[in-house]
């Protein structure tokens, strides 16, 4: 087997990478140890497997490569080398490690951008790189922050373990931001060589799931989930077979899968039944919930997304938000309306993409191509994403020379 | 380390001889239901009572009145504690009666 696919590669390294994490950090008793470890035996697996092809077992093999680095770097520490000498291909099979992980990486006592950056690289196998694009960070400040993390978790004592029952509640939202992003990343990949990275949705998808059936009566978790299934219920409409990017006005919805959103939508209200007021993942589900079940796009009901909007905005406001909420308020309202929602934007929101191309549309409603070309053009520049440059190209062209 | 702010001291000043007292007898049963874990500490003399000696620059040393930052929160006692992680000395923390802020800081070995 040779020439493995850049993709399959990332497939397989984020399926083992948290794992192999998980089981040294229980052998070592040593997060950082074991967290360099995985990092070198995934690089090394990067730079061999493009020639040598994917290996019949990656987890023997970089369980290998990891003892032999360990054994190598750790010669001095005497118990290291003990524990390591004892680590046998394949690791023992254990209950999945990567929810402990996922807690140690997302302590209270670590910046919320550490532990963030730090669960994507430790338990989902993500570079530094594709962290850093999706924080809309330098990627030196990402690796800074990692680095930190790692000696915050070794010096202050941060312990790894699923927390007890009386403080899961609280330590189960930092667990959930993650997630979030993680699904994020992987729902518009902002890096990849494909505009979606199909297993970072699964493994968002299949964390939710689990979050959910560890804590049955947390509702965040079974909301995010929720939220999860019904944007993936839209995977096949999403992109044409040049692989562009069909908007959601744009896209047919015969070909979403029904009984998927019907499955989500059930789930989320099954919840809101069992809880009272629900929290931000729930409203996003539920927004999300509103455009699945409109049969066209002219019958999406945008009266109720503004409203569940400002809901999700008195929970947890941001400027992303506030845009996309400004994104339905053009449907409800007009352009007009939803161009004076955006001004305030402009400072918070300068670098992120999608704000300027939003800009565009409304100024491409209000017949100012000339404007709507220039904010086109800064989206295009600000974006990694192939599908969205794609887009944003074609909108460009199509719109000729200004006026 | 325990910091008072300066809401805190005037709330503790604002108090009745018997309010404080309570006080006192809150942070006295902190103390003891924890008595296992902790290991040494003291109260400090309020903020006045101190003099800071700057000793950087090589000249001679820069002897001034008062606290060596002057802000909203001043350290006011610490406790050192004997606990096996973070979540367990956290745990001990959520349960502090008195001042607004403590910093928990592991001990250079």
């Amino acid at each position: 087997m040779t020439g493995a696919p850049a993709d399959e590669l990332a497939r397989v390294v984020r399926e083992h990478a948290g794992r192999l994490a998980a089981s040294l950090v229980s052998l070592l008793g040593d997060f950082s140890a074991a967290e360099d470890l995985v990092q070198d035996a995934v690089e090394a697996a990067l730079r061999r497997w493009p020639d040598e092809g994917i290996p019949d077992r990656p987890d023997a093999w970089l369980h290998t490569v990891a003892r032999r680095r360990g054994l190598d770097v750790l010669r001095r520490e005497s118990v290291y080398r003990a524990k390591l000498e004892l680590l046998r291909d394949p690791a023992p099979a254990e209950p999945d490690g990567r929810l402990r992980l996922m807690f140690t990486c997302c302590h209270p006592a670590l910046p919320r951008a550490a532990q963030i950056a730090l669960t994507l690289r430790v338990v989902c196998g993500l570079t530094t790189g594709q962290i850093a694009a999706a924080f809309l960070a330098p990627e030196t400040t990402v690796a800074q922050r990692i680095t930190r993390a790692k000696k915050k978790i070794a010096e202050a004592g941060i312990p790894y373990r699923v927390p007890a029952a009386g403080e899961l509640p609280a330590r189960v939202r930092e667990v959930l931001a993650v997630i979030y992003l993680l699904f994020n990343e992987g729902y518009l990949s902002s890096t990849a060589e494909r505009a979606h990275s199909r297993d970072l949705v699964d493994d968002a998808e299949w964390l939710a799931s689990l979050l959910t059936g560890l804590m049955p009566a947390e509702p965040e978790a079974a909301g995010l989930l929720a939220l999860i299934r019904l944007h993936r219920a839209r995977d096949a409409a999403r992109f044409d077979d040049s692989g562009g990017l069909v908007l959601l006005r744009d896209q047919d919805r015969s070909r979403w899968d029904h009984d998927a959103i019907a499955a989500a939508t059930a789930l989320l209200t099954r919840t809101a039944r069992r809880h009272r007021a629900p929290g931000p993942y729930q409203l996003q589900a539920a927004i999300a919930a509103c455009h699945a079940e409109a049969a066209r796009w002219d019958d999406t009901d945008w009266r109720q997304i503004v409203v569940l909007y400002d809901m999700l905005l008195r929970l947890a406001p941001s400027p992303v938000t506030r845009l996309h909420r400004a994104v339905a308020v053009r449907h409800a309202d007009g352009p007009e309306a939803a161009l004076g929602e955006l001004k305030d934007l402009r400072a918070a929101l300068d670098r992120y993409p999608l704000y300027h191309a939003t800009h565009a549309e409304l100024l491409r409603d209000l017949g100012r191509p000339g404007e709507a070309r220039e904010a086109d053009e800064r989206a295009l520049r600000l974006t990694a994403n192939p599908a969205q440059q794609a887009l944003l190209e074609e909108r460009i062209s199509w719109s000729g020379t200004a006026p | 380390m325990f910091m008072d702010t300066e809401q805190f001291t005037k709330d503790l000043e604002a108090m009745t001889g018997d309010e404080r007292a309570e006080a006192v007898r809150k942070v006295e049963q902190w103390f003891a239901d924890h008595a296992g874990r902790i290991t040494g500490g003291s109260k400090l003399a309020p903020p006045h009572t101190a003099t800071t000696v700057r000793l950087e620059g090589g000249g001679e040393p820069v002897i001034t009145d008062g606290p060596f930052m002057e802000g909203k929160e001043v350290v006011s006692g610490f406790a050192e504690i004997d606990v096996a992680d973070l979540d367990e000395a956290l745990a001990m923390v959520r349960t502090w009666p008195a001042c607004p802020t403590v910093e928990i800081r592991p001990v250079e070995r």
